[in-house]
């Protein structure tokens, strides 16, 4: 059988999108619309299920099956669809506000059961939608609608969050670095199990700039490490620093002064997170922030397979249920007229 | 293990039905004997209604008041629909089981008391003074009947060299082989229950069957009774007959549902009493094609629901009043979607955390306006345990002609509670009809929100070539589901959504009546008070007052009939245990002035209440037809 061929026009719906212009969402749009004919799923088979917020209106977008649904909860709907429905490939996609502040538990949960759903969380580091309030990834003394005097809140790191849960797979990537946002939606796509992608999104209208010293490409390659799996870690317009551990601590040297056998190694399979999660805490302007996949862990059995194996076990152990022989079950007693 | 009852050399008294009321610590394994004593008494042909009633604490403080659990059975020989009013016989193993259910012993009833739980260290934790079974007035109004349970249960079971502890807990079997000589019940239902419960604790199954017998022993021996009760059978329709409790109902209800419409079963939920029996026994039946999920929340819970519904599955969720409010919002948006799942609330006492392990009827209005927006839902309510399984394949049937969520709205009385129940044949009941549009091919547009007759939407399900199409919760455009903020629009979807639900009282059967279509009193009741008004009506009936009665199963929409009905009579009362919100809905939509009587205590109607209650209005409009 010959399938079409699909193409990123393929994937668009007829709706008009709706973000503001130069919103980092259309990026990300293009990008999802480029990577999926590469993965051979026909469009049918493809579910998009977001929440709440700016990012949430993606599945309209798409020329896939969709649902919009309600505020943080996309995770929940995407289980109950996962679980019954393990043939369909499905995508939840969020924002910081919809995932961590709402949908926090959801995000936790979904995580640490290894539901096989990719979840890519749009962080513009504010509330769009609403108009301009502080979100719990927004910096500490932000300035905001909300926070005249500047947020008192501390930030919360996805990424952290993601690994603290033991998630399987967990990336980060820019959506101005085009690039490498289609290579690293394209390796949470191929990812058996919770996939997490963390989107650097910028909202031009509320909170331009935010995240420009690792968006824009000239601060990018002293602000940002790429993570390869099994490559030492190198960053630096000219390559010239490099990230090393020195006990429980990882810090900067410039890579002229040390050997290159110091330099720490990636690796995102190690099962143990703890030097993923020390690399998930690198902060600018302190350390370079790191893009790439953090985490990637295969062999973890994911909810929707054990879910449907434990039916297709009982079926082979006691034989598909007789409702006849339930209701006699136990004591009965016949009443003859 | 020999399995026989032997036979009593005293005198039988055969009546009519026995309400007898079982009561001591959480512990003590009131609920077992309770359970136990129903199942016999059910085999035995006899027709049954029980209450179980036990504290919101797994282990309350031992001993004191706050702690007593209790299970009430009536056993008769006739149809009955209630466990009865006032007690025959009350069984107490503590003063404080004593004091907070002496009350609704009727005087002359049998008060058996294990002696050995009334000392001054247990009346301290009661909160009595002395030993309230030397009070005069107990002597007066009951025959008390004093037993050293605790004692003979220890020498019973001293053969098994059991620790003390462990002897003391089989003192609920000695208790239960004293009532069942009472009240002439065999023992072999529950000596097969022993062997299957504790068939792998050779020693712990013998020495239950021991202190079993040594109580049926002790009443066939001790000059306190004189003579045994015996209740014969009932005449019940004829078939096949078991016990069954609600929420076992509403599982195997569903389970059957799925069968009937050739769809497995996606069940997720948060454990809150009374509806977690519900998931304790669906997860049972993995080989019947059902999928639970235990969700982190209750709005997990129903997105789950929700998602497995988008995906074509048999989707149901159930909690109880304050996880239904926690859902609140995605029912919304299950209205939005246009789907069909049920969703379950097994009433408890509210507001907030309320009185968990108590009934109450007092979510009705939750249920028809408990969320945002214009978003009705149709609700189905079982009158009683049995009925628990009908109504869930009603709900799942009109849930799926329908495309729309369906509340099924049960309460802790009629979940807990049991009745025997007629076995249905699988091959009599009706399909269920599901189906999903097949691909499509070309460039013709599908059209998600295109209606039938029903004005329901086509389940298209993901997976489909050619359907693909996004559903969400903004305003959906007519027909292509697009998001829509036109006015005229909404105003139409509104109008739409609404005319759909209401259109289901075309297929649903008229309101029927007990007693006439018209007259002076219609009594009009739902959900699990049907029983207790079911009797009462009976009872004013047959004093000679003009009452009939409708009991509501269909409560959104209500059955086409329901207004004229209300017209024909000129007094229409509303028992319910909430402040008056069938009441509300009834005057609203009919412009009745309907009449409440309502209770708000955690506990059911007795007939005894109701019965005055409605005689108040009878006699008023006899003696103003009279003048």
């Amino acid at each position: 059988m010959n399938l079409p061929v699909l193409k990123a026009a393929d994937f668009a719906s007829d709706q008009d999108v709706r973000w503001c212009p130069g919103c980092g969402d259309y990026s990300i749009l293009a990008q999802m619309k480029k990577v999926l004919p590469d993965l051979g799923v026909p469009r049918e088979k493809i579910v998009f299920v977001s929440g709440i917020g700016c990012s949430s209106r993606f599945p309209y977008y798409m020329n896939t099956y969709g649902m919009h649904s309600i505020h943080g909860r996309a995770p929940t709907f995407a289980t109950g669809l996962k679980s019954t429905r393990p043939d369909l490939m499905v995508w939840v996609i969020t924002g910081d506000g919809d995932a961590l502040s709402i949908g926090g538990n959801h995000f936790i949960h979904c995580l640490r059961r290894n539901l096989d759903v990719n979840i890519v969380l749009f962080n513009n580091r504010i509330y769009g939608l609403t108009k301009g309030q502080y979100s719990p990834t927004s910096a500490e003394g932000q300035i905001t609608k909300s926070t005249p005097m500047g947020a008192i809140d501390h930030p919360l790191s996805p990424l952290s969050v993601a690994l603290a849960a033991e998630a399987t797979f967990v990336a980060r990537s820019i959506d101005a670095h085009v690039q490498h946002l289609g290579k690293t939606l394209k390796a949470a796509a191929e990812h058996k199990g919770t996939s997490l992608v963390e989107v650097y999104q910028n909202c031009n209208v509320f909170n331009d700039g935010a995240m420009a010293y690792a968006q824009e490409r000239k601060q990018r390659a002293d602000n940002v490490i790429e993570l390869e799996h099994g490559k030492p870690l190198i960053f630096g317009a000219d390559n010239d620093k490099g990230i090393r551990l020195v006990g429980s601590h990882l810090e900067v040297v410039n890579t002229a002064d040390v050997p290159a056998d110091d330099l720490l190694i990636h690796d995102a399979h190690d099962p143990n997170p703890s030097i993923q999660m020390m690399l998930a805490r690198m902060r600018y302007p302190e350390m370079p922030e790191p893009i790439g996949v953090l985490r990637s862990v295969s062999g973890i059995p994911t909810y929707n397979d054990q879910i449907n194996e434990q039916v297709t076990q009982a079926k082979a152990a006691r034989g598909e249920g007789d409702l006849a022989a339930l209701f006699r079950s136990g004591d009965t007693w016949e009443v003859t007229a | 293990m020999t399995t026989s009852t032997p036979t009593t050399n005293k005198k039988i008294e055969s009546v009519s039905g026995i309400t007898v009321r079982l009561c001591g610590d959480s512990g003590d394994g009131m609920q077992l004997l309770g359970t136990q004593l129903t199942n016999t008494s059910a085999l035995a042909g006899n027709d049954v209604a029980t209450f179980p009633d036990f504290p919101a604490e797994i282990r309350a403080p031992r001993g004191t008041r706050a702690g007593v659990s209790g299970f009430q059975v009536q056993f008769a020989s006739e149809e009955i629909f209630t466990p009865g009013d006032t007690l025959d016989a009350l069984v107490v193993m503590n003063p404080a089981a004593m004091v907070t259910n002496i009350g609704d012993l009727r005087k002359g009833g049998i008060l058996i008391a294990n002696e050995d739980g009334f000392n001054d260290k247990e009346y301290k934790l009661a909160k009595v003074e002395s030993n309230p079974l030397e009070a005069d007035v107990i002597q007066q109004d009951y025959r008390l009947v004093k037993v050293a349970m605790t004692k003979l249960t220890r020498e019973a079971v001293s053969d098994f060299g059991l620790s003390t502890k462990i002897a003391d807990r089989c003192k609920n079997f000695f208790a239960m082989g004293l009532v069942y000589w009472l009240f002439g019940r065999s023992l072999d239902p529950t000596l097969r229950f022993i062997e299957a419960k504790f068939g792998k604790k050779p020693d712990i199954a013998a020495a239950n069957v021991a202190a079993l017998r040594a109580g049926w022993a002790y009443g066939e021996t001790t000059e306190e009774f004189s003579e045994s009760y015996q209740v014969e059978a009932a005449e019940l329709t004829p078939g096949t007959y078991r016990n069954i409790m609600g929420n076992q109902a509403i599982a195997w209800g569903l389970i059957a549902a799925s069968k009937l419409s050739g769809k497995e079963m996606f069940y997720g939920t948060y454990p809150i009493t009374p509806a977690s029996d519900i998931l304790h026994e669906l997860t049972k039946f993995k080989n019947f094609g059902v999928r639970t999920f235990q969700a982190e929340d209750e709005i997990a819970a129903i997105g789950a629901t929700i998602g497995a519904a988008f995906g074509g599955t048999m989707a149901v969720t159930a909690s109880s009043g304050p996880g239904i409010a926690l859902k609140g919002e995605a029912m919304g948006l299950g209205v939005m979607l246009e789907l069909p799942m049920i969703v379950i609330n097994v009433q408890r006492g509210g507001p907030s955390t309320g009185l968990p392990t108590k009934t109450e009827q007092s979510d009705l209005l939750q249920g028809m306006f408990g969320r945002n927006g214009e978003a009705p839902m149709p609700i189905l309510a079982p009158r009683s345990p049995g009925d628990c399984f009908e109504m869930a394949v009603e709900a799942w049937r009109i849930a799926t002609e329908c495309m729309v969520p369906v509340m099924l709205l049960s309460d802790g009385y009629i979940a807990n509670g049991s009745e025997p129940w007629k076995i249905p044949d699988m091959d009599e009941l009706p399909k269920i009809q599901c189906s999903h549009p097949g691909e499509q091919e070309g460039d013709e547009p599908f059209l998600p929100y295109a209606r039938n007759e029903n004005l329901a939407r086509p389940w298209a399900i993901p997976g489909t070539a050619g359907l693909m199409h996004r559903v969400g919760g903004l305003e959906k455009e007519d027909g292509t589901g697009n998001v829509s903020y036109d006015p005229a629009n909404h105003q139409h979807m509104c109008d739409t959504r609404a005319a759909k639900v209401a259109k289901i009282a075309e297929r649903i059967p008229e309101q029927d009546v007990f007693g006439e279509t018209s007259g002076d009193v219609l009594v009009v009741s739902w959900g699990g008070t049907y029983g207790a008004c079911h009797t009462a009506v009976n009872r004013c009936r047959q004093a000679g007052h003009s009452v009939s009665h409708a009991h509501i199963r269909y409560i959104n929409p209500l059955p086409r009939n329901i207004g004229e009905l209300l017209k024909s009579f000129k007094t229409v009362l509303v028992p319910e245990l909430n402040a008056g919100q069938l009441r509300m809905l009834l005057r609203a939509e009919y412009l009745v002035d309907c009449i409440g009587i309502n209770k708000i205590q955690g506990k059911p109607f007795a007939v005894s209440e109701l019965v005055e209650a409605i005689s108040q209005h009878t006699s008023t409009q006899q003696q103003s037809k009279a003048g």
